[in-house]
């Protein structure tokens, strides 16, 4: 079973990376960018697991390290 | 009086606590492995700074869950004075026992210069030798120092006193150029609701003798000792 999660900072907060990443693009010519925001993506494998069972473990996982509850929310893809 | 200075994979600060602490402040002090569950009988804790775990995944995230963190938790519940320093701030934030969190600096670069703080509280473990306005001068060497908490958060802090620390100019104003990383409320260190447990981004240990510029750093170290005499007293 494979696990995806892509974890991004709360709408709200700064995201100084977005900014000078939506910058530099912009520099580089692309037009109509109204907002970036750059996050964190990580890919677990998970063995013996159903769909159901990984989500809730990889729902755990996130609570507890991949991401900070204060300032970022996370989305996990299961398959 | 005894303080305990733990070492995490990549701290690197440790020995500059220890050095101030035995050969500045003439303290006992031990290192305390982060593998360890005991923290032999300290009076004090320090989180130092550096780069535990490389930073990876969000700086402090991994170390908060190192053995020796579940006695420092028990520690510091139970009253005992914890100060993390830099990247020990950060492991105390990730750890839950200081409120809020960190983020990159504003500008995205890694800032390596001296500040200056406005002492905003004297009646602390950690600032008792200092006077309110007063105004420190130490180094920040960080990248991800820019303190955030949430508005009901934010103004817990302030009802309840716990901002100790906050950058400022030369003449002791809060003013936005003088915040170096864009830190909510200029936030520079900060205690818990008790008071016993101290986060701060600056390094007080690199501001403890004459021949690093500064000696201001040294009177966050002499205020713990006065306090952990009180408490031994």
């Amino acid at each position: 079973m494979k696990a995806r999660v892509s974890v991004t900072l709360k709408t709200g907060l700064l995201d100084s990376q977005g900014k000078t990443t939506q910058q530099a693009l912009e520099s580089l010519g692309f037009k109509g960018i109204t907002q970036v925001r750059v996050g964190k993506y990580i890919e677990l494998e998970l063995n013996g697991a159903t769909a159901a069972t990984a989500k809730r473990e990889v729902e755990r996982m996130c609570q507890k390290l991949l991401a900070n509850p204060v300032i970022e929310t996370y989305r996990i893809e299961v398959k | 009086m005894k303080f305990g200075v733990v070492v995490f994979p990549g701290s690197n600060c440790d020995e500059d606590c220890v050095h101030v602490l035995r050969d500045v402040l003439q303290q006992e002090v031990v290192t305390l492995w982060h593998q360890q569950t005991s923290l032999k009988g300290c009076d004090c804790v320090v989180l130092p700074g550096g780069f535990s775990y490389g930073d990876y995944l969000r700086t402090g995230a991994i170390a908060r869950f190192s053995p020796i963190m579940r006695a420092v938790g028990a520690f510091a519940n139970d009253g005992g004075f914890v100060v993390g320093i830099c990247n020990g701030f950060q492991i105390l934030l990730e750890s839950g026992l200081l409120p809020g969190a960190m983020l990159r600096n504003t500008s995205l670069r890694f800032i390596c210069r001296a500040v200056t703080l406005r002492v905003e509280r004297t009646d602390s473990p950690f600032t008792n030798r200092c006077h309110v306005g007063q105004v420190l001068r130490m180094p920040i060497a960080h990248n991800e120092g820019r303190y955030t908490a949430e508005p009901k958060t934010l103004e817990q802090l302030a009802a309840r006193r716990q901002v100790l620390l906050r950058y400022c100019d030369n003449d002791g104003q809060v003013t936005a150029a003088a915040n170096p990383n864009g830190s909510a409320e200029a936030i520079a260190g900060l205690c818990n609701e008790a008071g016993n447990v101290m986060g701060l981004m600056p390094h007080p240990e690199r501001a403890a003798e004459p021949e690093l510029g500064s000696m201001d750093g040294r009177q966050i170290f002499e205020s713990l000792v006065h306090a952990m005499m009180l408490v031994s007293g």
